[in-house]
């Protein structure tokens, strides 16, 4: 095994690699004493290894090369886009750059929204509260090297204030044009005290893309995060969400993955005001050359909260799904109600589920429960389908979406779940 | 209707474990079969052989229904054929509505048949007038397929799906057990609906209770693999009242 002073180093040494090979971006004040802070975090940390504990089941290299692979664009063919029968406020990238002439005005009562390469030659913003503060906290107890890269020179991404209980949902949709496009982009999204936003974002961003999408709730705001993230086979991306909740505020996140090369969505939640309640659900269905990561940490930093993690995974001919998620309680966050769940079903042999839940807990007096499994289409359930008529393929795509409802039912939008539903169904039986 | 001829059949990963031996029995439209005999006797295994259960080997004799060759379909194609088996398990499958599992089995039968599909409206219909008369609650339709539901509940939702797919050829596999007098009441009046001359029933059941409700018109003994006995409704009076022995004894001479 290599010594870890040598592997410190060449972590190192990649990283020095990249920031030679890239300028930060010219920009106020704020902005640049945020990018610079994200620089030295890169610098110290290095980029991430294959070697690390926790880049131990996805392989990084992919997402730190000096360029992107090729990835073709695919035409979904979808008749009707996802989302598009809800009235929302559309806001269109193409290649992680923002098309001004395919969006909406970006008005909508009780938000504001600015583009961050607008806001950053300003010396002064709201943001830079929240722009790098989130990701720099999020960087213990594990290093995520990739996000302060994206903090340091990401210039394409929203910053997005809400200030009052906003009805109609915001749309972040993300087209590809480019088959090599690299893209960075950067959201940063702060509800006042009382305030809601639904947020909705679909499609496969870049060739290749990392995101950060940091979030600050204020006491008692609300925010429901629906989020697809297309269907493109060759395409790689990492995201990390960062989200600090206030007291009695309220997130629920859901994330859809179908496809992708290579996949990593982490998480980071702090819950630091009491009775906050944080709900994170993915559902991803890979078939071949498939790989996705979710990685999850959720902190209870204060008392009475609630959490729940539902995660579920649908693999075949080789596709390869993990889970690393992990609950921290500290020592205050008594009465905390905690609940991990991540599991998969393996439709052949070749479909690989890696999974590593972990609990750490310093409350005497708390809740905290979690499972992780894996299994097949059960036989029973197979036949009984069969049995009353309905054909092999039909009843697969049965027990498939049953399995992934758990993780469906965690939207709290009927229309919109059952939106998500009728696009997952409608993909699958093309590929049954 | 339903023939059998010669039967055999042994567990597919031990072929020593041989369980049906040489069953013959023929149903005619319209006619009642009761099938009765003690634990072990292969009267579950023959309606799975029947049904297309994986997990079983036949290696001698054949089925028939209407003619159609049965094991050379597979379950689907037997159920769309007109054959139903009425689980002694009836199974749980979370995260699918009991609704949505009766509409995809009755649309996917008929087009399987080359018939239309029922419409979501008529589809409504006819299974709420169905349900009412099990008794089965819109709450039981709603809620994932026989998940929480009770042994009686379950039974009852094995009817309704029978009554809305109206098969020709239905087998009850020990649908009374696990029923109190209630249920049993409501489920046999259900099968009773049922009856009519185009639409056969081959009941398996341990205990003649169930055949006070549902008159057979011809009882089977079975034991070992084997018809040993064939008569009228009296023998299950007879086994009721003196058990298997003497008839195993008899058969055995």
């Amino acid at each position: 095994m290599m010594p870890r002073a040598k592997l410190v180093q060449q972590k190192r040494d990649a990283a020095a690699a990249w920031l030679d090979a890239h300028a930060l971006p010219e920009g106020g004040v704020w902005a640049t004493k945020a990018r610079k802070a994200a620089e030295a975090r890169l610098r110290e940390m290095g980029m991430p290894s294959k070697r690390d504990e926790y880049w131990r089941y996805s392989d990084p290299r992919r997402l730190t090369d000096a360029a992107a692979q090729s990835a073709s664009v695919i035409d979904t063919g979808d008749a009707q886009p996802l989302f598009d029968q809800v009235d929302r406020v559309k806001l269109v990238f193409v290649d992680g750059a923002f098309d001004a002439a395919a969006s909406d005005a970006p008005e909508l009562a009780g938000v504001e929204i600015c583009q961050l390469g607008d806001a950053a030659r300003s010396d002064l913003h709201w943001a830079q509260d929240v722009y790098g503060v989130l990701e720099a906290r999020g960087q213990t107890p594990v290093a995520r090297p990739l996000a302060s890269l994206n903090t340091a020179f990401a210039t394409a991404g929203l910053l997005i204030r809400v200030t009052g209980q906003v009805q109609r949902p915001l749309a972040l949709i993300y087209r590809r044009s480019s088959e090599t496009a690299d893209a960075l982009m950067h959201h940063v999204i702060r509800l006042d005290a009382g305030a809601e936003l639904t947020l909705l974002e679909d499609g496969p961003v870049a060739a290749r893309y990392n995101q950060v999408t940091e979030i600050d709730l204020g006491d008692g705001a609300r925010l429901h995060h629906i989020r697809a993230q297309g269907r493109d086979h060759e395409r790689v991306g990492a995201t990390h969400l960062f989200a600090r909740l206030g007291a009695k505020a309220q997130l629920k996140s859901f994330t859809l993955s179908a496809n992708g090369a290579l996949t990593r969505n982490e998480a980071v939640i702090w819950l630091d005001g009491s009775e906050g309640t944080a709900h994170i659900a993915g559902a991803c269905v890979g078939d071949g050359a498939f790989h996705h990561d979710d990685t999850v940490f959720v902190n209870h930093a204060a008392p009475r909260c609630e959490s729940r993690q539902v995660y579920k995974k649908v693999l075949r001919h080789g596709a390869v799904g993990v889970f690393q998620g992990k609950i921290l309680v500290d020592q205050i966050a008594q009465l905390t109600d905690g609940y991990q769940i991540s599991q998969s079903l393996l439709l052949d042999e070749d479909a690989q589920f890696l999974a590593k839940p972990e609990l750490e807990i310093y409350a005497d007096d708390v809740k905290c429960s979690h499972g992780s499994t894996s299994g097949e289409i059960d036989a029973n359930q197979f036949f009984y389908l069969r049995a009353r008529g309905v054909p092999k393929a039909q009843a697969r795509m049965l027990l498939v979406l049953a399995f992934l409802a758990e993780a469906l039912d965690e939207i709290e939008d009927d229309t919109l779940a059952a939106d998500l539903r009728d696009h997952l169904e409608a993909w699958l039986s093309r590929r049954a | 209707m339903l023939e059998i001829n010669n039967l055999h059949a042994e567990l597919e990963e031990d072929s020593e474990v041989k369980i049906l031996k040489g069953l013959s029995l023929t149903i005619n439209p319209g006619e009642v079969h009761a099938i009765m005999g003690p634990n072990g006797s292969g009267k579950s295994t023959l309606s799975y052989v029947l049904s297309g259960r994986d997990g079983y080997e036949v290696t001698e004799g054949g089925a028939t229904l209407d003619g159609a060759d049965l094991l050379d379909m597979e379950p689907e194609e037997r159920a769309a054929a007109g054959l139903f088996l009425a689980f002694q398990y009836p199974v749980e499958i979370p995260g699918v509505g009991n609704m949505t599992f009766l509409r995809t089995a009755v649309n996917a039968q008929r087009k399987a048949r080359g018939e239309e599909e029922l419409s979501a409206g008529e589809f409504l219909k006819l299974v709420r007038a169905k349900a009412k008369e099990l008794q089965i609650d819109a709450d039981m339709l709603k809620r994932p397929v026989n998940v929480g539901f009770s042994g009686g509940e379950k039974k009852r939702n094995e009817i309704l799906q029978m009554a809305m797919l109206e098969p020709k050829m239905c087998i009850l596999d020990e649908t009374d057990s696990g029923l109190d007098v209630d249920a049993m009441k409501l489920v046999s009046d259900g099968v009773n609906a049922l009856r009519d001359a185009g639409r056969s029933f081959l009941i398996i059941t341990h205990y003649q209770r169930l055949l006070n409700h549902i008159k057979p018109d011809v009882v089977h003994i079975m034991s070992d693999g084997r018809i040993i006995k064939t008569g009228g409704p009296e023998l299950a009076l007879e086994v009721e009242e003196n058990g298997y022995t003497d008839l195993l004894a008899e058969a055995a001479t």
